[in-house]
């Protein structure tokens, strides 16, 4: 514990009382009260969320675009300025690193947004590239990042002085899309995106001001009911979106066309790592797939729980939640491909029973985010 | 609420006598509950059950995590609070009164006199 990490905001999180917890070398608040109310706040309403424990890695250079484009399974090699592309990163054989966003701020600027959990790991990697025409800075501590989400999102921000005349409307900025514009001198980078499944931006500011922007984001967003959410609310936001989290559905042993995704896969570009062994996986077939499932009653399946189909453990479950949304008990599991059968009776194993489940499609929750 | 009648477990139960004697209310502790965060699912002991002292007689499904219900007496479950069925929320809003779990007729009451009093459950989670 005495060695975890605190973001520019962490002052403020625990003197509004939140239950602070270790994540990825962070002390993290999970929730300022009630995970369920704060779900329902950004389902609702509005939430901002201090995500500032992700990693940021600076790539800058004329080639900055072909660097990336070897170190990422998604194709970033036509990227507008201020695009942002969802992306995962592989080993040789093919499992995943890490999935991450690639923000192309400029035509010489990328800024990888990777995993707190990970950033260690990814910098080395990220390493083992050439790098010819272009620097690499871990800049994970330089920024503090806080996301504002939920239907009332973009009142909020404009609504905040912070955003005023920076010569973008945000209501023109698409998903995935974002900008940088300078506040008092201070670069400041806004993207479309989010881990909601909500109408959503993710604000980029210098970590010795994160605590002076959350406050003024809060401020702004008083009249919208805006309220401050944990990683708790966060996790059963993203499982109801079934957005991938690593160390749950993709990890050091998964590929990306395992746990889904395939489309931010790009087979055709010329290569990158990883390429030869998930040519091969496609191919052949995977051997897991990523599945939902809705279980009977209330119990909730817990990662690492087994599937069960006549009798014999199929897979394993990933991430499992009761959703406040849907009022349901659901889980993404990765299971054999071969036993995927949406006919089929499954069960997942809580505990000591065996708690009938029946496959429901992905996502849970439709995205709002468009 | 008089804690008078009341003892706490080390698994942070509470246990409230009734008068009457015989009848004792079981729940968790504002602490507990406050651990758990929201709470989804109450898995209950059926009624008639016999439980011994310490056994694991049900669950308690939260948002992050799942913990054991444990019997701090021995004796019969006699009731158990379907309320939460519907709303398992009261755990966390009322944990001493409408979030109870379960009522069990002691089987032996010296169980409950060696159980904590309220100081001393204060005392095991910092609150004194």
């Amino acid at each position: 514990m005495s060695d975890a990490k605190k973001t520019p905001i962490y002052e403020i999180h625990k003197a509004s009382g939140a239950k602070i917890v270790e994540f990825a070398g962070f002390l993290m608040p999970v929730t300022y009260g009630s995970i369920i109310e704060e779900h329902r706040a950004v389902r609702e309403r509005v939430g901002i969320f201090d995500v500032s424990h992700m990693g940021e890695f600076v790539v800058k250079g004329p080639r900055a675009r072909e660097f990336v484009n070897e170190i990422i399974t998604n194709d970033c090699s036509k990227l507008a300025p201020g695009a942002v592309q969802y992306s995962v990163m592989c080993r040789e054989n093919g499992t995943a690193v890490d999935d991450l966003l690639v923000f192309a701020v400029d035509d010489d600027r990328i800024i990888l947004v990777v995993n707190a959990s990970n950033i260690d790991k990814d910098f080395a990697h990220v390493l083992t590239f050439p790098r010819d025409g272009v620097t690499v800075e871990n800049a994970s501590d330089s920024y503090a990042l806080l996301a504002v989400q939920g239907p009332r999102a973009r009142d909020v921000l404009e609504a905040c002085p912070v955003f005023r005349g920076v010569g973008r409307e945000l209501d023109e900025i698409p998903y995935y899309k974002g900008f940088g514009f300078r506040h008092e001198g201070r670069e400041i980078l806004v993207s479309r995106t989010g881990y909601t499944g909500e109408l959503g931006f993710e604000v980029f500011v210098p970590s010795k001001l994160g605590a002076v922007y959350w406050e003024a984001i809060v401020e702004a967003g008083r009249p919208f009911g805006i309220q401050p959410i944990g990683l708790g609310a966060r996790d059963t936001l993203r499982f109801e979106a079934a957005y991938c989290l690593y160390g749950h559905e993709i990890d050091d042993e998964t590929s990306p066309l395992e746990a889904g995704l395939g489309w931010v896969v790009k087979l055709a570009k010329q290569s990158f790592r990883g390429a030869d062994a998930l040519r091969k996986e496609k191919e052949a077939g995977s051997g897991r797939t990523l599945v939902g499932f809705e279980l009977e009653g209330k119990n909730i399946a817990r990662p690492g729980y087994g599937v069960v189909m006549n009798g014999a453990e199929v897979g394993k479950v990933t991430s499992g939640a009761y959703s406040p949304t849907l009022e349901k008990s659901l889980c993404m599991a990765l299971i054999a491909r071969t036993a995927r059968d949406e006919n089929a009776r499954y069960a997942v194993a809580v505990r000591d029973k065996k708690i009938a489940a029946k496959m429901t499609p992905l996502p849970f929750y439709k995205s709002r985010a468009k | 609420m008089s804690f008078e009648n009341v003892r706490f477990t080390k698994e942070h139960e509470w246990v409230r006598l009734e008068k009457s004697g015989g009848l004792a209310t079981v729940g968790i502790t504002d602490f507990a509950s406050g651990e758990l965060g929201d709470i989804v699912y109450i898995e209950f002991p059926e009624v008639g059950r016999e439980v011994k002292a310490m056994d694991p007689m049900g669950t308690i499904e939260a948002v992050k995590t799942v913990a054991d219900l444990y019997a701090p007496v021995s004796g019969v479950v006699k009731e158990i609070n379907t309320a939460l069925n519907d709303d398992p929320a009261l755990v966390n809003q009322s944990p001493f009164d409408k979030g109870w779990f379960v009522k069990i007729e002691l089987s032996n009451r010296s169980e409950f006199d060696g159980l904590m009093e309220k100081n001393e459950y204060d005392k095991m989670v910092g609150k004194d």
